[in-house]
């Protein structure tokens, strides 16, 4: 380190995170490389590193010969101030080299109000922000991660994003950059021939018109970009490339262990939820190579944890197997073994009194919605009797910390379907009450409320969001109902944060202005309370022109062409509207297993059967 | 095998990496090179592993001990080669040797480092040279006023472009000095940047620490 920046390092919390240098971090010689990419991740280095999904790629990237994939996060508050101050740019971990020296700047984003960090880290590495300000193959910003289902906020910065998984498509673009890099093409005949790798999407190459009411009128593609960029999938993702050497952190992350991705997609089908429609179909790995990659990384990183990782863990056809392997192999070495994502049943109770055998952490459910008329709705399959009965056998083994998370504002509910989250948090209270192994340490049962927020691709897509009024009178209203009830404790997020989030969800690109300008006012880092201001926001929308509660608290038509109709995630349009319709006649709709629902998925696979 | 002690070095990007952090990595290193460290019991199980005097953020070291033990019979001689191919970057085991006393015994480090935008070598000179040197320290009850001028065994100074570079030998427990502290007690003229690098352990009559 040279001594302009130690001095800087000396002044900032948690210095190690700014540095590299772990173990596990790929060095290359620059003589190897053709292309070099910054792998950006818009959150800070303890979120970014127990990501999966960058650990999977930075593996992908480095083991193509000619490229070099480094990684760089977004300063905390006090060091990005005093980089400024200094006139330092951002670096790369690995090499210390500015995001200027690189060829591909590739960003992953999962959550919506990471936006403006992504235009705080183009800024702070001298990258220009807008796709149209860069003119030359250099420079090339990519975007993927989940939100690329509707990117279109952020549709002018980048110059190419990935729709689904990563493993293949990265792989291709980078080997047609090499090539175009070689070659000396131009960048917009690089970004033609990218745009017909299935994923790919160009947002240049697409022309969005709007009618005089602010609605999408057109979507137009042009030069030979496809009309629905159709959404990629790894279909053999037991074959499929897995870290099994990740980079190991040498100061304390969030995720600071072995996460085993044991399927991708759900078979559920809660209609609010949009992770659970854009990652279908469902593929899982076999016990046995799970247990083989979780020995591998176990060894080569040192980790003392092991998670197992999914939409909905329990599940997973081979649980069972699964964990008696891992057990067999985790506790004579003291590694411990964590199961997040488990279902309130039976079977996933009886899994959790094998795994926790030493400490008893918290329990945590999450009903959704207070009764069973609006969990039908939403379409989660979870009973008032599945869950006391997971709480009583919690209770009778000794567990007395319990954690409830529900919605509030989906749609159809009514006071009475709020209310019901109290009764039904009393019911477990009771349930303890009867069945508890040792009543004297007491219980705790926390519930805790967020603000609904309709999303796209998701049967909920056209639905209006509650206004913040609406939400707090809803949270008064479930306040007074616990009142009485000592033992449990209400928290609920603020929906400040939720309305942003809910308008930058369903985003046209015209937003892009709005992002820039709260980006401009300070905003960064802001999925974090301490550095969240909705202020910015609510002076940015007007002057753009644009209006929040259009995009978030609007109930839309479901004729209207929302903003992201070219990206194809491949469950069918005809299916989110079928869905939205069943939850209004209050009808559920079995599991991709109890019986194919035909949302379109299966589509995606080369013999167009589902095998879940 | 018990009552051993790894002599290690940690310099370059590893200076950043906190005590804290520090323990959780060797544990890791060891792991990940097969060799077993001797675990506490309970509920949290952690490695055995004590690291005799905590680097402050930022100072890099040629000379810094750890004792451990292990649940095996291993050949001492070949576990740096071993660890070093599991350790980050800028961390080193240099000697894995039998424990010949108790940490308590290391009680002076030699310190070499670089002083930069304060005053010249003949200043520090001088107002190291003093009979009583008093430092605010930061202790359980509070603020208190040292004097550390006995904790200074040797203090040397010449002028480098930009500022000074120091020769120090300073005493390490009971008490300790750190160069951190040292540098306050200059109050006005402390220099805005120094950095400083452990070069060797002592016991109380001077001798070398194992």
């Amino acid at each position: 380190m040279n001594e302009r920046i130690d001095a800087l390092l000396r002044q900032v919390q948690r210095p190690a995170r700014y540095v590299g240098g772990e173990y596990g971090q790929v060095v290359k010689d620059k003589a190897d490389v053709d292309v070099r990419v910054a792998f950006c991740f818009p959150d800070t280095y303890e979120i970014g590193m127990s990501n999966l999904g960058v650990k999977i790629l930075y593996g992908v990237m480095n083991d193509m010969p000619g490229v070099w994939c480094e990684r760089a996060f977004a300063p905390w508050g006090d060091m990005a101030q005093a980089m400024r101050r200094e006139g330092l740019p951002l670096w790369a971990l690995e090499s210390g080299d500015p995001l200027s020296d690189f060829d591909v700047i590739a960003v992953s984003i999962g959550y919506e109000m990471a936006y403006t960090t992504v235009l705080d880290m183009l800024d702070m590495g001298g990258i220009p922000l807008r796709a149209a300000d860069r003119p030359d193959l250099r420079h090339l910003v990519m975007a993927g991660g989940g939100c690329m289902c509707n990117i279109e906020p952020m549709a002018e910065f980048f110059d190419l994003c990935f729709l689904g998984e990563g493993e293949d498509m990265d792989r291709e673009v980078l080997e047609l950059y090499q090539k175009a890099k070689a070659e000396g093409w131009d960048k917009p005949r690089f970004l033609r021939q990218a745009a017909q790798i299935q994923g790919i999407y160009i947002p240049s190459l697409y022309d969005i018109a709007y009618n005089a009411d602010g609605t999408v009128a057109s979507i137009t593609a042009r030069d030979g970009a496809p009309d629905k960029v159709r959404k990629r999938i790894v279909e053999d993702f037991d074959g499929c490339y897995y870290p099994t050497r990740p980079v190991v952190p040498s100061t304390e992350i969030v995720h600071d262990r072995v996460s085993l991705e044991v399927f991708r997609g759900c078979i559920r089908g809660c209609r609010f939820c949009q992770a659970g429609h854009t990652n279908r179909p469902v593929r899982s790995r076999s016990a046995e190579t799970l247990l083989r990659l979780g020995k591998e990384t176990l060894e080569n990183t040192g980790y003392q944890e092991l998670n197992l990782s999914s939409l909905s863990t329990s599940d997973y056809r081979q649980l069972g197997e699964l964990c008696d392997g891992l057990l067999d192999y985790c506790r004579p070495r003291g590694i411990s073994l964590s199961l997040p994502s488990l279902r309130a049943d039976n079977f996933s109770m009886d899994i959790m009194r094998r795994v926790q055998q030493v400490r008893k952490s918290g329990l945590t459910f999450a009903p959704e919605a207070g009764t069973q008329r609006l969990r039908d709705a939403i379409n989660k399959n979870v009973t008032e009797e599945d869950l006391l009965t997971s709480c009583r056998v919690a209770f009778e083994g000794g567990w007395n910390n319990v954690k409830l998370y529900f919605m509030l504002g989906l749609p159809t509910e009514t006071d009475e379907d709020v209310l019901g989250i109290a009764e039904l948090a009393k019911k477990v209270f009771w349930t303890w009450k009867q069945h508890a192994a040792n009543k004297s340490r007491g219980v705790r049962i926390t519930v805790s409320t967020s603000e609904f927020i309709p999303k796209p691709h998701t049967p909920f897509q056209w639905e209006a969001q509650i206004s913040r009024a609406e939400y707090l009178r809803r949270v008064g209203l479930l306040t007074d109902a616990l009142a009485r009830t000592r033992s449990v404790t209400y928290n609920w997020h603020d929906a400040e944060m939720s309305l942003v989030e809910a308008a930058l969800a369903r985003g046209d690109r015209r937003m892009g202005a709005v992002i820039e300008r709260v980006w401009r006012a300070g905003g960064r880092l802001e999925s974090w309370s301490e550095y969240f201001s909705l202020d910015r926001w609510l002076e940015a929308f007007p002057a753009c022109g644009l209006d929040m509660d259009f995009y978030a608290t609007r109930e839309r038509p479901v004729a209207e062409l929302q903003p992201w109709e070219h990206m194809d995630c491949a469950v069918s349009r005809a299916h989110l509207e079928r869905e939205r319709r069943r939850a209004y006649e209050g009808v559920m709709t079995p599991d991709c297993r109890a019986g194919c629902a035909g949302c379109g998925a299966a589509g995606l696979l080369k013999e167009g059967v589902c095998r879940g | 095998m018990d009552k051993l002690r790894l002599k290690f070095s940690k310099t370059g990007r590893a200076v950043y990496i906190s005590h804290l952090d520090l323990m959780r990595t060797m544990q890791r290193t060891f792991s990940r090179a097969g060799v077993g460290l001797k675990y506490s019991e309970g509920f949290n199980p952690h490695a055995k592993i004590s690291i005799i005097l905590p680097l402050s953020v930022g100072t890099a070291s040629l000379c810094e001990y750890m004792d451990f033990s292990l649940t095996e019979e291993r050949d001492l001689d070949a576990l740096p080669e071993l660890l070093n191919r599991y350790m980050p970057e800028g961390i080193r085991a240099l000697e894995a040797y039998e424990a010949p006393g108790k940490g308590a015994e290391l009680r002076w480090l030699r310190l070499a480092g670089v002083m930069k935008g304060g005053r010249d070598a003949a200043f520090y000179t001088d107002f190291f040279a003093r009979d009583s040197i008093l430092a605010e320290r930061r202790g359980k009850r509070g603020l208190r006023t040292d004097d550390i001028a006995p904790a200074i065994r040797r203090a040397r100074f010449a002028d480098i472009n930009g500022g000074a570079e120091a020769e120090l030998i300073l005493h390490a427990q009971e008490p300790t000095l750190s160069p951190e502290l040292m540098m306050a007690s200059l109050g006005e003229d402390a220099p805005a940047y120094f950095r400083f690098t452990r070069l060797e352990a002592y016991k109380e009559d001077m001798t070398p620490f194992r």
